[in-house]
């Protein structure tokens, strides 16, 4: 069967090689394996681009193929990012605490205090609050990153979904709910630090290696997660499942007709993918050594989109191209590294005029290329969709999406 | 210049007797000429006890002095002023006041200058404070009686804010007689007031409380609130005096409170803390060993406490108090919260009293806070019109519609640049925000729009994708920092109604101009062509082109004037916001929100949905005041969960129309 | 108006829809309908436009709801009202839709895959693997609705007539108890016709089948009792011959 299956998916296979190649050749040009042609900053942002690609992946199931334009997994990724900080900062306030006490020996309550002090003074507090009381345990919160975001998906999307919300209705409730997620981790009494954030978390409690090596350790586990993700991603869109997501996506009543729960159908996918996303997040923050509820405010869900938009939905490649050349050009104009364009009567400084740039790059996207940068490789391979001429394709108007239909 | 200072001295001294001679003359003839008349006669008569008043014997003399007609106000203000003086020469007082070596003279009963007189010719009365009471007492009733309404509102005004019990007879005294009626309500109500405070007797008191009613004004509870008022005390045995409540350690007052009471009364010893003796053990580390215990074990704060007890029963550290042997101490006193009035009556009815002020005060905050929800919810009617007509009738998803209303808020902003005077730049911006935001919300239909109308998803991304294109464009034109947008002086300040509502005018503006809008959304979709083109070619576009209407105008028409009700509700915003590049993206979410809970399509769904979001918003930040954000999140997970009840908003379009 | 309701041809009732009624924004779509069938019986379906007949198949398959009257099902008098449209289709009511609604995007054997009868679970679904008995299946399906040849292409690129042929063969894949066939001869060839027909003829030995039809002529080819709706209510019933002699019929159907 698995012979089937990645002949049926020659992407993976080529996908999987480009990664390996990818991150061999990362490895053995940075500092810790290697000549260091590639700082390690730079592994850091490739770091992140792979994890980036990863929810993006998880994006373009839940709305490429599901047909569910969610805008709030970005949520999700910043909730796993803050389920592993807290164990990375509490870990490593205990170590600072365990050295900067004298040689008499603390009570544990003393050393939590202490802990609580050190992490909440920032925000005039010194108590650890009540999510924290698994912090010290790394296995409770790797388990909280699939858990907590989970539980939230599970819950928001049997609301959404049981009361037949779609279309942009759904974006703008799950808009909505990254909003408000924000906004509560924004106050300090959410006892995650307020706007403050969790910090310093670049620092792995107990590994001695320098970042160095540690950002090359995280780009393996990123390519790796990313890597299974691909996999995963596509066994689930290329069987029978696969068929009945496209199919919900085109025609939600027709597959409903057909005795499949298409709620059940789509809590699962939202699920899914929010555990996926909550998985990059987890991985992308370690990296960025800081995370705060600024990042999950519901522009970044939209980024997300136009990522997938970009890269080209309804294809796992389309969104990881979309993800890695948006992330990746986008730290290259942003960083100021590209030359300002002098105009006679006024100079484009591309660190402000970037964002304009790709505001309007995405409108033309959605206007002449809907099938995004991987339409490209239609072309190449001279692949063609059915064209209806605009034909309906079913009875039930209020769940027909042309565009999607055409994807 | 020593011999100069002496020379200039002899001078003087010569030449002074000389001036006071001549102008002691003047007083003299005129006190002959009223003799035994008026205030001089009666400085005659009590010279003695003027000169030399003593509290026991002043009573009738400061009666004497203020029934004396013309002057005797100026005198006791004097008096108590201490600027009496009496020439030795002669026995006459004059009101005095020092300059150099030698007093300038007025005299008491005209206040007319009376020339001057050497230092050794006055001798200044000093009345002692209880005699400066007594005439206080007095020039009270003067200043409450005077023939000027302007001194006795002013009187009454320093007795309102230094209220003395010496006050209340005066008071009651000029009530009757006083001819303004609302000097004299003024007056009653003050009496009432010092009667709380002074009046004699429980009964008395406690009528003139119970007199006020719910009275809402601050200076009644300003009243109230001292005689309440408690002290936390201690007793061994039961408790004395007052008592507000006595309190039970641990339920009522927290066993180290209690405890820490007993600490300062120097009734117990202070306890030694945690820390203490952590620093304690720390400083008898001896060969890795405290108190017969390895160091190691100092982790488990049992362990501590026994290397603690070792420790003590040595004798090196204090010995530290248990907690059994502290809660016995603490069980072993009463504690009380003891009112400092000591009249339980007072007590009693000034507690129902603040009880039903505090019911009305809450009965008229529950009011304002109406009024403020109803001024939140035009505000986001406001910013959700224009999104009524883009999103409601047309379905389009516009994610710029926030950029819009910014654009109108930086047109305000950059009218006043222009046009210094507010009421006409904002009489200019209106129009202006309108015709800019049309503008840009035509080009936005014509260039990117007009395409995707079957596309909901799609048009979604793509405005999503203008809005950030606009928004860095505002920063990289306007600065990432806040532009003022100021209002005209007229729409400054707030309407009062009593000390606890009050709307500030421009949230009354913003009202007005939400309804204006209502009104004007609702003569442009009903009662005019275009708005029954609108209708027409949202409902079928293919059968309103049969009809000979242009699908492609009305569109553009139709979501340039939503576009151009945003950019003028930019500008009202602007008004009390911070105009940002930013500001948009506050509205937008809230918007949609008000859009879709009220129910697409109809407008005055928006306007239910806006008022649900406005009073359930404010609702919530009454319950948590400190916390805008915590409102703002609950707000919206309500949101969440109202969907589910009713997927189609509050007012729903049934039917097929709904697109079932 | 009201014909007295006649027991199915086996005595037995598979469906059984009493008095309801729908309407939209006042306009009643459905009025006081009775209607049964057994379950192994052949019924035609006529009437005007609005005479129902769409929103009646709606109310069956859940996805209208009736603002009165109930809709019993099978041997255990299952209530579907209670039912959302999934669990309908599970238990046994298959639809064919008006215009053909296939998966576009997907092939003639996706489509096919994902209407045959199996766990519709989500979990079920993921691990499912096509075994050799149901690709076998598939191909049986499509050699019975002429699309043996055409399996692994994309539907969207079948003709209006082959898609109707795919939709019925989704049906069948489906292999429910009772069949809702909504015009199924509209845009087919006659020889089409004439197969579908026999399709349908030959279903009814062992299924309920239930046909909306415009087309006279299919009706007649059909040799069924005939059911006529006109303004939501059952106007006519029996053989064909019967309802075209009744008078009030053919006041509707020509006119006054």
């Amino acid at each position: 069967m698995k012979s089937g299956f990645l002949a049926k998916n020659p992407s993976v296979l080529w996908f999987l090689l480009l990664l390996a190649v990818f991150t061999l050749g990362v490895t053995f040009l940075s500092h810790a394996y290697g000549p260091g042609a590639i700082s390690t900053s730079m592994v850091k942002t490739l770091g992140k681009t792979l994890c980036l690609c990863l929810i993006a992946i998880a994006m373009d199931l839940v709305w490429g193929y599901t047909g569910i334009l969610s805008l709030g997994h970005f949520a999700f990724f910043g909730l796993g990012g803050y389920m592993i900080g807290m164990w990375l900062m509490y870990e490593r306030t205990r170590d600072i605490v365990l050295k900067s006490a004298g040689e008499f020996p603390m009570t544990p309550q003393e050393v939590n205090d202490a802990i609580g002090t050190q992490i909440f003074g920032v925000v005039g507090g010194s108590d650890l609050p009540a999510i924290w009381t698994f912090a010290g345990n790394l296995p409770m919160q790797l388990l909280f990153v699939v858990l907590v975001p989970g539980l939230l998906a599970l819950i928001f999307g049997w609301l959404a979904f049981r009361s037949r919300v779609t279309g942009v209705y759904l974006s703008i409730l799950t808009q909505a709910m990254t909003l408000a997620l924000s906004l509560y981790l924004f106050q300090n009494e959410s006892g995650l630090r307020g706007n403050n954030g969790l910090s310093g978390l670049q620092n792995i409690p107990g590994v001695s290696a320098g970042q160095d090596h540690l950002s090359i350790w995280f780009l393996w586990a990123s390519a790796l997660a990313l890597g299974l993700g691909y996999i995963a991603a596509s066994l689930i869109v290329s069987g029978k499942f696969g068929s009945v997501i496209r199919g919900i996506r085109d025609d939600e009543a027709r597959v409903r007709f057909l005795g499949y729960s298409v709620e059940g159908y789509k809590l699962f996918v939202f699920t899914l993918t929010a555990v996926i996303a909550a998985i990059a997040g987890a991985l992308y923050y370690p990296q960025a050594g800081i995370i705060n509820p600024g990042e999950m405010a519901p522009i970044a869900s939209i980024y997300l989109a136009v990522w997938v938009a970009i890269g080209g939905r309804g294809r796992l490649y389309g969104a990881v191209m979309g993800a890695a050349f948006v992330f990746i050009v986008s730290s290259w104009f942003t960083g100021g590294r590209v030359p300002d364009l002098p105009l006679g009567f006024y100079t484009i400084d591309w660190v402000d005029w970037w964002q304009v740039l790709l505001g309007l790059a995405f409108v033309l996207v959605t206007l002449f290329a809907p099938k995004g940068l991987s339409g490209l490789i239609d072309l190449f391979e001279g692949i063609r969709r059915p064209n209806r001429h605009g034909a309906p394709l079913g009875p039930d108007k209020g769940s027909f999406r042309e565009e999607e239909a055409q994807e | 210049m020593r011999k100069f200072l002496i020379a200039l001295g002899i001078v003087l001294a010569l030449a002074l007797p000389g001036l006071a001679q001549d102008a002691g003359d003047a007083p003299q003839a005129e006190a002959t000429q009223s003799e035994a008349t008026g205030l001089r006669a009666v400085l005659q008569d009590y010279a003695k006890q003027i000169a030399k008043p003593s509290r026991r014997t002043i009573g009738p003399v400061i009666e004497a002095v203020a029934g004396s007609g013309e002057g005797a106000s100026r005198f006791l203000q004097a008096w108590s002023d201490k600027r009496v003086g009496l020439r030795e020469s002669d026995g006459a007082f004059f009101i005095v006041k020092k300059s150099g070596s030698e007093y300038e003279l007025s005299d008491p009963v005209t206040g007319k200058p009376a020339g001057t007189a050497p230092k050794s010719d006055i001798k200044e009365v000093k009345p002692n404070s209880g005699v400066r009471a007594e005439i206080g007492v007095a020039l009270v009733r003067f200043l409450l009686s005077d023939p000027d309404p302007k001194k006795r509102r002013e009187a009454l005004t320093a007795i309102d804010r230094n209220g003395e019990a010496s006050h209340l007879e005066p008071l009651r005294a000029s009530i009757p007689d006083e001819p303004d009626p609302a000097i004299k309500a003024q007056k009653q109500r003050l009496e009432r007031l010092l009667t709380i405070r002074f009046g004699k007797g429980a009964a008395e008191r406690v009528a003139a409380i119970d007199s006020f009613g719910a009275d809402l004004g601050l200076d009644f509870r300003a009243t109230l609130n001292p005689l309440v008022a408690t002290t936390r005390k201690l007793f061994e045995g039961a408790p004395e005096g007052n008592v507000a409540e006595t309190l039970k350690p641990g339920r009522d007052i927290p066993e180290d409170e209690a405890y820490a009471m007993l600490v300062s009364a120097n009734m117990a010893p202070a306890r030694i803390s945690a820390s203490e003796m952590q620093q304690a053990l720390a400083a008898h580390v001896e060969n890795g060993q405290v108190g017969g215990l390895p160091l190691a074990a100092m982790a488990d704060p049992v362990k501590r406490e026994e290397a603690y007890a070792t420790l003590a029963a040595a004798g090196e550290v204090p010995t530290r108090l248990t907690d059994a042997e502290a809660e016995k101490l603490v069980a072993d006193h009463q504690f009380a919260d003891i009112y400092a009035e000591p009249d339980p009556e007072v007590t009693t009815a000034a507690e129902a009293a603040l009880t039903r002020v505090s019911r009305t005060v809450a009965g008229m905050q529950t009011v304002d806070l109406g009024l403020d929800a109803l001024s939140l919810a035009s505000i986001y009617f406001l910013a959700a019109i224009g999104l009524a007509i883009t999103f409601g009738v047309m379905g389009v998803i516009n994610m710029a519609h926030g950029e819009f209303i910014t654009m109108g808020a930086y047109t305000g902003y950059v009218v006043q640049l222009f046009v210094p005077d507010y009421t006409l730049s904002i009489l200019i911006a209106l129009p202006l925000a309108f015709a800019i935001t049309f503008g840009a919300g035509v080009a936005m239909e014509r260039l990117v729009i007009r395409y995707l109308y079957k596309r909901p998803l799609e048009t979604l991304l793509a405005t999503f994708g203008i809005s950030i294109a606009l928004q860095q464009l505002f920063k990289n034109i306007f600065g990432t920092q806040a532009r003022p947008l100021t209002s005209p002086p007229w729409l400054e300040g707030a309407w009062t109604l009593n000390d606890v509502v009050s709307i500030s005018y421009i949230r009354i503006a913003i009202f007005v101009l939400a309804l204006v809008f209502l009104a004007l959304y609702l003569w442009v979709m009903r009662k005019t062509r275009l708005g029954l083109e609108v209708r027409a070619v949202t409902q079928n576009p293919s059968m309103a082109a049969s009809m000979g209407i242009n699908p492609d105008r009305i569109n553009m028409l139709a979501f340039g004037f939503g576009s151009g009700i945003a950019g003028i509700a930019g500008v009202a915003i602007g008004l009390f916001a911070k105009v940002t590049s930013e500001m948009g993206q506050d509205y937008i979410v809230q918007s949609f929100m008000t859009v879709v809970v009220g129910g697409v399509g109809s407008i005055f769904g928006t306007l239910a949905g806006a008022t649900l979001i406005g009073v359930l918003q404010k609702g919530i930040e009454w319950l948590n005041p400190s916390n805008t954000l915590a409102a703002q999140t609950y707000m919206i997970l309500f949101i969440i969960i109202f969907i589910q009840f009713r997927p189609r908003g509050i007012i729903a379009l049934k039917g097929r129309a709904a697109g079932d | 108006m009201n014909v007295a309701i006649k027991p199915g041809a086996g005595s037995q009732t598979l469906l059984e829809v009493s008095g309801i009624s729908v309407s939209f924004d006042g306009f009643k779509a459905i009025n006081n309908l009775s209607f049964n069938i057994g379950p192994t019986e052949l019924r035609a379906v006529i009437g005007p436009n609005g005479a129902g007949k769409t929103t009646f198949m709606d109310i069956v398959t859940g996805k209208t709801r009736p603002d009165e009257g109930s809709v019993l099902w099978g041997e255990s008098s299952t209530n579907l009202l209670r039912l959302n449209e999934a669990k309908i289709a599970r238990i046994g009511i298959g639809r064919k839709f008006q215009k053909p609604t296939v998966f576009e995007d997907q092939t003639v054997t996706e489509n096919l895959m994902m209407a045959l009868k199996a766990n519709r679970s989500p979990f079920a679904v993921l691990g499912w693997k096509a075994g050799d008995a149901d690709r076998a299946r598939v191909e049986e399906i499509a050699a019975q609705v002429g699309l043996a040849d055409q399996l692994p292409r994309k539907s969207g690129e079948l003709s209006h007539g082959q898609k109707q042929w795919l939709e019925i063969g989704m049906l069948l894949a489906q292999e429910p108890k009772l069949l809702l066939v909504d015009e199924p001869a509209a845009g087919m060839t006659l020889a089409e016709r004439e197969q579908t027909t026999a399709l349908l003829v030959d279903l009814a030995r062992d299924h309920a089948v239930v046909v909306v039809e415009h087309d006279m002529e299919f009706v007649r080819r059909l040799n069924c009792k005939v059911t006529v709706l006109h303004e939501g209510s059952v106007l006519a019933e029996g053989s064909l011959d019967h309802v075209t002699a009744d008078k009030r019929v053919i006041e509707v159907y020509l006119g006054r």
